[in-house]
């Protein structure tokens, strides 16, 4: 479940979970989170949840909401995000991402059902054998929300693209020992590589996290490693390698 | 009616490198222009036997009817081409199937499948799905997403709440909004499409997709399409390696050649005097 730290200078004040679908923040008495401060509007921003993802929005205050630094109007909150409220910070803390042991359950394909979009907050839980449509509460769910969101010029939050790719340290390139372009320096940069000729032989150097492979694609005859033919498995490739494919010799080499 | 020659099928699945059962289901008759891919949910091992009734229905049942039937005619009952009555029915039936199997025995309550199938005909194809398993087409070096996904996620990127960007990263993934076998009747999603040789068509469950970015998927089709056996090994290997989380299924079909429906001479004789 995600929650907001709420702290000043440094001190933490409390804790607040995000248990409903709307948790609002401002200095008036009716927010669900009440900050009792001149620079906080009366109705500063608004978080929204749905099952594991929050959203804040800025309710159009005077000095602005700030999110690691970037004043937003609408944004995704990521876990450690830190949210500014003039002195006041709320850190957004998401346990399903912490809680990294447990990734393996909340990955498991579930069937979203009416009635789940209210508990905004527990962990999506199997499915029970109820005889309802499936499809309605979901689409009537977003619909609500966006249209509390509509009109709303999201300016593009901060997101990086998650590069999952643990790609190998070090970088590699290929030589050309012989043939018309002999001497010739290939860099490895992509994560396949393909060598040859098409519809004579073709290889190619797949990159990866544990290093560089070459398996054989196309053709009769098999790529030469170290003067040994290959099978139709990949091959692991080591520093000074030489690769012999459709009459044309070539090093692997890694580079610093 | 067979389509021998004209398509080549690849294909290759595996758990992954978290989970412990494979919940994924896959099955293929390139002949008779079917593929068939299913991703099981539900406790134990009530996911696999989910997508395995899922898929085995719909092609055993396919197989049969396709020696009969003929796809690109129209059903003289429903109105409806024969394509879309033989997938509607067959889900149908696979649906009723796997409902029946969760209310009767108590280890299978709440198992349910995604679906995507996809048949091949008269240089068309006829696309089926239900929930996040999704087929993409290769064309000309361009990479194309053709199903749009039954999730809480496209509904989002379709209201506008978050944008392409932001889902990958949202805690909501694998939510889907549509799957088989969880209610008496499901509704299908059902498209058709027109292909053309040198096409490469690559269904596949939310473990490659999630795990692997479309740009390398598009780059894998395209450098690795003249061994496509090897393709499919190496999308399965890069969700992999960049984690594999989820069960991981990828079908490939290449379309080799054209492979329009056998006219008859009369029919031949009127859609030239059109």
């Amino acid at each position: 479940m995600a929650k907001l730290i709420l702290s000043m200078d440094g001190l933490v004040l409390k804790e607040i979970a995000l248990t409903k679908e709307r948790t609002t923040i401002g200095r008036k008495p009716h927010n669900d989170i009440q900050i009792d401060n001149l620079a906080v509007s009366g109705e500063h921003a608004v978080i929204v949840t749905i099952l594991q993802d929050s959203f804040l929005e800025d309710l159009g205050s005077t000095n602005g909401t700030v999110v690691n630094g970037q004043p937003i109007k609408k944004h995704f909150l990521q876990n450690n995000d830190i949210i500014e409220l003039g002195k006041y910070k709320l850190k957004y803390v998401n346990e399903a991402v912490a809680g990294q042991a447990k990734a393996a359950d909340f990955e498991k394909t579930m069937v979203l059902r009416p009635g789940s979009m209210k508990l905004a907050t527990a962990a999506p839980v199997a499915p029970a054998p109820a005889a309802v449509p499936v499809v309605a509460a979901a689409a009537v769910g977003a619909r609500n929300f966006s249209d509390t969101v509509a009109g709303q010029s999201a300016t593009p939050a901060p997101v990086a693209p998650p590069k999952p790719v643990a790609a190998p340290q070090k970088n590699a390139a290929l030589q050309l020992l012989s043939g018309a372009n002999a001497g010739k320096e290939l860099d490895l940069t992509k994560p396949l590589t393909t060598l040859g000729k098409p519809g004579v032989q073709v290889a190619v150097i797949t990159r990866r996290p544990q290093g560089f492979f070459i398996t054989h694609v196309e053709g009769a005859s098999f790529p030469v490693l170290n003067g040994k033919t290959l099978d139709a498995q990949a091959h692991s490739l080591n520093d000074h390698d030489v690769i012999e494919l459709a009459g044309v010799k070539m090093e692997f080499f890694l580079k610093t | 009616m067979t389509l021998s020659g004209a398509l080549e099928v690849a294909s290759c699945t595996d758990p992954g490198m978290v989970r412990s059962h494979n919940e994924d289901s896959i099955a293929s008759d390139g002949d008779q222009g079917l593929v068939v891919l299913a991703d099981g949910m539900g406790g134990y091992n009530a996911g696999e036997v989910a997508s395995g009734m899922a898929t085995t229905v719909i092609i055993t049942e396919l197989q049969q009817l396709l020696e009969k039937r003929v796809p690109y005619e129209i059903d003289a009952h429903s109105g409806k081409l024969v394509a879309h009555q033989l997938l509607h029915e067959q889900i149908a039936k696979a649906n009723t199937s796997i409902y029946q199997a969760a209310q009767s025995q108590p280890q299978y309550a709440g198992m349910g499948t995604t679906l995507v199938v996809a048949l091949f005909y008269d240089n068309k194809m006829t696309v089926a799905h239900i929930g996040d398993s999704r087929l993409y087409r290769l064309r000309g070096g361009e990479l194309r997403q053709v199903t749009k996904d039954h999730s809480l996620l496209q509904e989002q990127i379709d209201s506008g709440v978050i944008t392409p960007q932001q889902a990958r990263q949202s805690q909501n993934k694998n939510l889907v909004t549509r799957a088989l076998g969880i209610d008496p009747i499901v509704e299908a999603e059902i498209h058709d499409y027109e292909t053309q040789p040198e096409d490469i068509y690559l269904l596949c469950s939310d473990g490659l997709c999630d795990m692997v970015s479309d740009d390398d998927i598009g780059l894998a089709l395209q450098t690795l399409s003249s061994n496509l056996k090897l393709c499919a090994q190496h999308l399965v290997q890069t969700a992999n390696d960049n984690g594999g989380r989820d069960n991981i299924s990828v079908i490939l079909v290449r379309v080799l050649r054209d492979y329009p429906a056998p006219r008859s001479i009369v029919g031949k004789m009127m859609s030239w005097f059109k």
